[in-house]
């Protein structure tokens, strides 16, 4: 999906954000310099912190939010002039917003009464959806009478049956709990899969941005800091907010001695020299974050194995069953998780004792210091 | 679960100890409601004595009236005998001066008189005139002595009201209030025209109240929806100004209107030098029905906007907005999705303006002129000037059960439990 998102012609793009700005008050900037291009059936995903403007660039697809610069297009038509219900963008809210005075099946029913589709055809169509939400029993109740996650349900079938090409979500799982959040977040991907309609979803939860997206857009102060697919946004976070926002990191700060053959050497404020990847780093002499996954650690490896061994201290270890995780102090560091692996054979550490991490160079990556 | 009830074959769970639920759960909770009642009942002792007891002392006074009862009761005594189609007898007579004797020496021959002239309109004096006389007759035979001081006596129609009039419960007050009377045997018939009065000011009151109500509706819906969506430093100045009705003195507004609507007031004088209208069109704005409405609705609005408004507040911009992505255009989202989302706030602003509306008595007494007075009125004007207290009761007691009525009607229709007042 990536690569075809990457290298689409113009007819595959479904939207494009071309420079957009927003901006409430005249004075701050929500949403700086957006550029952004969703492949035709992409599952991609914003995330972000909390005011981070992803509700708001949802708000201006949708067309409840106008752009105060920049262009949006639909399929390659300029909809910035569109009103919101000639756009057929499906639209499911954070607090699903079913109309309260109305049954399921009147619910479903509305957006294809507004199009003035024949009355039979409208049963028929109604009917399909509930099933495809396994709901078809429910049809007559009115939404409160419905759980949580049966409204949820409900919000998804109301804005696919009209049949747009387009989805939009934002926070649509926000209100559930775990499990039946990962159980809709399975059949909203399923669904996404059968129908074959372009869905931007909104989430500040990773996990779930990572297990249904084919895209992610991870914004931060207005900007997308990276666009990935959600391999990549784990394995080769782009800079530092990107490495520190998706799962877990291990930060080292450092300074950059030298750069050669894609490989910087990086002075650890420790005074240790290690080696790293320079992913956002310009030259000798400038400070650095130094990012590791927690997985990719060894603890007291053979010297010989790896380029990079430094020494530090046991901190604290709880086990975890499947993997011990141990804090230690590393370089001045003292919240430097490693996951050591519950398996046959493996150390057995202990508090407060010295020991030595090591790491392979691909492993390490030198970013931006924030 | 399993252990703590047992189902029985019979229906109903017991408990452990074999106590069925149910009673167990009422002497569990029978604490706490008694302790509810304790703090309720101060309230509850307030509302029995000011407001139950004189509503019950009303019905009670519409429907039993035992002065001419009690000043006629040999009178009464004796009539019980009579067939109705002639004149009584002589032992009705005897019994007849017997009464009048006494009513005038205990003075209730006043009273007794004004009672029985609500029925039959012109009697009184006939009563009056007759017991001062009385004292001279001393001996039968008493009839021709009784009509020797007022052949009036000598029509039987008379004895019928007389006899009509000794129960000391009756339903004529209601007849009374519905345009209706006894005629001298008993049957029930319609007022002359002339005095068909109190069902025409009830269907006007009906009218009046309903015409403000629909101008609240109209006028307060634009409001509120406003002070619900502007924001908020612009809203609470709107707020205050809807509020400000609420702090002024209705006698002030209620004359500012006056001012205002009156033949030579501003509004006129403002068309008359426009040239919209001449000097002799000038419109009639006050002292009728129409001034009654526009006064009302005044001071009646904030009753609309409020609940009005706080049901708007509630209203989310998503369900309009998520009608809007779904293809419903401006208009269709407002229609079909707020509009119905906000009827519960109509329904509790229009109950509560009618209510008030169809009880209101200052401002119409006051810019009603004839045609804008309503029922309140009238019974304000029997409480005070005619004093005829079980026409006034029975018109109050309609007017309580009209309401109760309506009340009933809009629970069966719309659902009280739909109404939010806030
Ligand atoms: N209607 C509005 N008027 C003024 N400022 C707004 C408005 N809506 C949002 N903002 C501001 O815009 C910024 C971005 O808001 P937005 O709702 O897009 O964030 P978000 O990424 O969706 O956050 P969240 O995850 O909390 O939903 C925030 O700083 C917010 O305060
Ligand atoms: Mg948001």
């Amino acid at each position: 999906m990536a690569e075809q998102a990457n290298g689409s012609t113009r007819s595959d793009i479904h939207v494009r954000f071309e420079s957009v700005q927003k901006s409430y008050d005249g004075e701050i900037l929500v949403v700086k310099d957006l550029n952004l291009d969703i492949a035709k059936g992409e599952f991609l995903t914003m995330l972000g912190p909390s005011g981070s403007g992803k509700t708001t660039c949802l708000m201006m697809l949708a067309g409840f939010e106008p752009a105060t610069n920049g262009e949006i297009f639909l399929a390659d038509r300029p909809i910035n002039r569109v009103p919101p219900h000639k756009r057929g963008i499906g639209m499911v809210f954070q607090n699903y917003a079913l109309f309260p005075h109305m049954s399921v099946e009147e619910n479903l029913a509305f957006p294809l009464e507004v199009r003035k589709i024949p009355k039979g055809e409208i049963a028929a169509k109604v009917r399909r959806a509930l099933e495809m939400v396994e709901l078809p029993a429910f049809g007559r109740r009115r939404p409160a009478q419905l759980s949580g996650g049966q409204q949820q349900r409900v919000a998804v079938a109301r804005a696919l049956v009209f049949e747009p090409e387009l989805v939009l979500m934002d926070e649509p799982l926000g209100a559930l709990d775990k499990q039946l959040r990962e159980q809709m977040q399975y059949e909203i991907k399923h669904i996404h899969e059968n129908l074959g309609v372009t869905v931007v979803y909104v989430t500040h939860d990773q996990s779930e941005a990572l297990t249904m997206s084919n895209r992610i857009a991870v914004f931060n102060d207005g900007v997308i800091q990276q666009l990935s697919t959600p391999g990549e946004l784990y394995e080769e976070p782009l800079n530092s907010f990107v490495a520190q926002f998706i799962g877990e990191n291990n930060r080292i700060n450092g300074t950059v001695r030298g750069l050669e053959n894609g490989i910087c050497k990086v002075e650890l404020d420790s005074g240790d020299l290690v080696e790293a990847i320079p992913i956002n780093v310009a030259g000798a002499g400038e400070n650095t974050m130094l990012s590791l996954r927690p997985e990719r650690v060894e603890i007291n490896p053979d010297p010989a194995s790896l380029p990079n061994i430094i020494p530090g201290r046991v901190e604290e270890l709880i086990y975890l069953g499947d993997h011990i995780r141990t804090r230690l102090t590393v370089a001045g560091h003292e919240d430097f998780i490693v996951k050591v692996p519950n398996k046959l054979g493996h150390q057995i550490l202990q508090e407060g004792e010295n020991a030595t991490i090591g790491w392979a160079t691909q492993d390490c990556r030198a970013l931006d210091r924030p | 679960m399993a252990d703590t009830t047992v189902p029985v074959t019979g229906g109903g769970l017991q408990t452990i100890d074999g106590v069925p639920l149910k009673k167990q759960l009422a002497r569990a909770t029978r604490q706490s409601k008694l302790r509810a009642l304790m703090l309720v009942a101060p309230l509850g002792i307030f509302v029995l004595v000011s407001f139950i007891y004189p509503i019950v002392l009303t019905l009670t006074r519409s429907v039993h009236s035992p002065v001419f009862g009690a000043a006629f009761h040999r009178t009464a005594e004796a009539l019980q005998s009579w067939d109705g189609k002639d004149l009584p007898s002589e032992p009705v007579w005897e019994a007849f001066v017997a009464d009048m004797k006494e009513a005038r020496a205990n003075r209730t021959i006043g009273k007794a008189a004004t009672r029985f002239n609500y029925d039959v309109p012109g009697t009184r004096s006939l009563f009056t005139r007759t017991a001062r006389k009385i004292r001279k007759v001393k001996e039968g035979p008493y009839k021709e002595a009784v009509l020797e001081i007022n052949k009036k006596w000598g029509d039987p129609q008379l004895w019928g009201y007389i006899k009509q009039n000794t129960a000391p419960y009756t339903a004529g007050f209601y007849l009374n209030a519905l345009d209706r009377k006894y005629d001298y045997t008993g049957k029930i018939e319609r007022q002359p025209e002339v005095r068909q009065i109190y069902v025409p000011l009830f269907w006007r009151t009906l009218l009046l109240s309903s015409l403000v109500m629909a101008s609240c509706i109209i006028l307060g819906f634009p409001v509120a929806y406003l002070l619900a969506h502007l924001p908020l430093r612009i809203s609470n100045l709107l707020m205050i100004l809807v509020l400000l009705p609420f702090w002024t003195s209705l006698l002030v507004r209620t004359t500012s209107w006056i001012a205002l609507l009156q033949t030579q007031g501003v509004i006129n004088d403002f068309l008359v030098w426009v040239g919209i209208i001449s000097d002799q069109q000038r419109l009639q704005m006050m002292f009728n029905a129409t001034g009654t409405v526009i006064a009302m609705t005044h001071i009646l609005l904030p009753f609309m906007i409020l609940p009005l408004y706080s049901v708007m507040k509630t209203i989310q911009p998503s369900y309009v907005r998520a009608a809007r992505s779904l293809g419903a255009t401006q208009w269709t989202a407002f229609w079909r999705v707020y509009v119905p989302q906000t009827l519960p706030g109509v329904g509790a602003g229009s109950i509560l303006v009618f209510i008030l509306a169809i009880g209101y008595y200052i401002t119409p007494a006051l810019v009603g002129g004839q045609s804008g007075q309503l029922i309140s009125n009238l019974i304000a004007y029997h409480m005070q000037k005619s004093l005829n207290w079980g026409l006034a009761a029975a018109l109050s007691t309609i007017l309580l059960f009209g309401v109760l009525g309506l009340y009933w009607l809009y629970n069966r229709l719309v659902g009280v439990d739909n109404m939010k007042l806030g």
